[in-house]
């Protein structure tokens, strides 16, 4: 029997729910994630779509929005103070924002923070993207469960 | 017997939390960020760090910006930021969206309209997830909003979730409480009737270009500003909010919003900001008494053996209360006993 009258998801059973986002060994809390569309396209249903099913996965996403500038990422991701920063490009400048949004995080001291991009990018690309920081590529037809079981172990645990 | 002003500093995780809040005080924001985390998982650091921060804060101007979803909060809220920037004045936001009660997850999304602060080190915006609190608020949001005023932001605006009529919590959490109304949201009887509107000290009916925004603002104004509320000895005089339109996407009635708030400011701050800012201090006070007493319930709940006095810990009760033996109401006052080591005082009717 509870005494709390709150939400506690880690509290119920059944296998068919899916679990809560907490970081092992912390004091419950959801992962947060930042979900952002650098650059100039205008297509952000996929990262609406992800947005609402990381929700569902027991994630807090904070959502930005379009046409974001490298600069606007990383000062949301630094005043949110998000574990996870989730990037959806379909513009094909992939190459030069991405790389940036990771040295930007690196140099404001977040390079303790976990980036996952989606969209549309070439496998030739993926190596370097990599190299640059990018910790996992979702391409088309990824699950939102594949994305939240790489974020929940992922994820670097934090004080 | 601790006396008022003489805390103690001693607690754990006070130096993690000392050298979190000067880092945060001399203007290092990554730190500022990690010290709103703390107090939003309310860990050992952040009540340590909010002990030390405490004195520094009750110079910020708290602006709580409730209303329905969708009436415009968050678009306001942004061009209330760039109007509080064109004077130079620093401001922080704690922005808040609901959790799934399923989940425990959230979209925060109120950040989508207040995106052109990047570079601007005079703005700071936070989300924040209301994980389960109702109200309007996450249990939390007063803390950051201390944090904010204690490093020094001009203004903190309080943005609450989508409220419906009766979530008026942010009232006690902010020094002026703006309602933000959309048009044809209601007519003259939604406006008397008891709640939100109650504790607004400014409405403002947002998407003024629209057809019927001043209509309803008339209706808003006739009922609550216009109305004479009557003063009766030891009531609270109802309060008569200022009512006005504006359009947040155009900007168009926000420097006025502003200078409203601005007024509440300097003329609230007489006998009615003193009272608004003791109702803050006992919001405080209770949340942190209940969640004290509610880990220590919780502790007991866990507690089965016996202990000196014979004390058989909670579960008996609760074993006894489900097997209809003892009422809940006699199961609580034992409880309640043990927790403070002596007998309730009996309430006047007993």
């Amino acid at each position: 029997m509870a005494l709390d009258a709150g939400p506690s998801p880690q509290h119920r059973g059944g296998e068919a729910l899916p679990g809560p986002a907490i970081i092992p060994g912390m004091t419950e809390r959801p992962l947060k994630v930042l979900i952002a569309k650098p650059g100039l396209d205008g297509h952000d249903r996929g990262a609406k779509v992800l947005a609402r099913g990381l929700r569902d996965e027991g994630f807090e996403v904070v959502y930005t929005g379009l046409r974001q500038t490298p600069e606007m990422i990383v000062t949301a991701a630094l005043q949110e103070d998000v574990d996870v920063v989730g990037l959806s490009i379909l513009s094909g400048a992939h190459m030069t924002l991405l790389p940036r949004i990771c040295s930007l995080l690196r140099a404001r001291g977040m390079d303790d923070v976990l980036v996952a991009a989606g969209g549309i990018i070439p496998d030739e690309d993926v190596p370097a993207l990599k190299e640059a920081g990018v910790a996992a590529i979702f391409g088309p037809g990824t699950t939102i469960a594949q994305v939240a079981d790489f974020l929940r172990a992922n994820a670097r645990p934090r004080e | 017997m601790p006396t008022p002003g003489r805390g103690s500093s001693a607690t754990p995780g006070s130096a993690g939390a000392d050298a979190l809040c000067e880092a945060a005080l001399a203007g290092d924001r990554r730190a500022l960020a990690r010290l709103l985390t703390a107090v939003e998982n309310r860990t050992p650091l952040a009540e340590a760090a909010l002990r030390r921060l405490h004195p520094l804060a009750g110079r910020a101007q708290l602006v709580g910006v409730t209303g329905p979803p969708g009436a415009g909060k968050s678009t306001l809220v942004a061009a209330l930021i760039a109007e509080l920037r064109r004077a130079g004045r620093p401001v922080a936001v704690v922005a808040v969206d609901p959790s799934s009660p399923i989940t425990g997850g959230a979209v925060l999304g109120d950040r989508v309209r207040m995106q052109a602060y990047a570079s601007d080190d005079g703005v700071f915006i936070r989300s924040m997830a209301s994980r389960g609190h109702s109200g309007g608020l996450a249990s939390a949001t007063t803390a950051a909003a201390s944090v904010f005023d204690a490093v020094g932001f001009d203004v903190v605006l309080i943005e609450t979730v989508g409220t419906g009529q009766s979530e008026v919590e942010v009232a006690a959490a902010a020094d002026t409480t703006v309602v933000v109304e959309a048009p044809e949201m209601g007519d003259e009887i939604q406006a008397i009737k008891a709640g939100l509107l109650e504790v607004a000290d400014i409405v403002v009916v947002n998407k003024g270009d629209r057809a019927g925004a001043h209509r309803t603002a008339a209706q808003l104004h006739a009922m609550l500003a216009d109305s004479r509320g009557e003063t009766r000895p030891g009531r609270p005089a109802p309060k008569r909010p200022e009512v006005l339109v504006a359009t947040a996407a155009t900007g168009e009635g926000v420097a006025e919003l502003l200078a409203s708030i601005d007024r509440h400011r300097t003329t609230g701050h007489g006998a009615d900001g003193e009272s608004a800012r003791l109702h803050r201090a006992e919001a405080q006070v209770w949340s942190v008494l209940v969640d004290r007493l509610h880990d220590r319930v919780r502790a007991l709940e866990g507690a089965e053996e016996l202990d000196g006095d014979g004390w058989s810990g909670a579960g008996e009760w609760l074993r006894s209360v489900a097997a209809h033996e003892t009422d809940p109401y006699s199961a609580a006052d034992a409880i309640l006993e043990q927790l403070i080591g002596r007998r309730v005082a009996p309430g006047p009717n007993e």
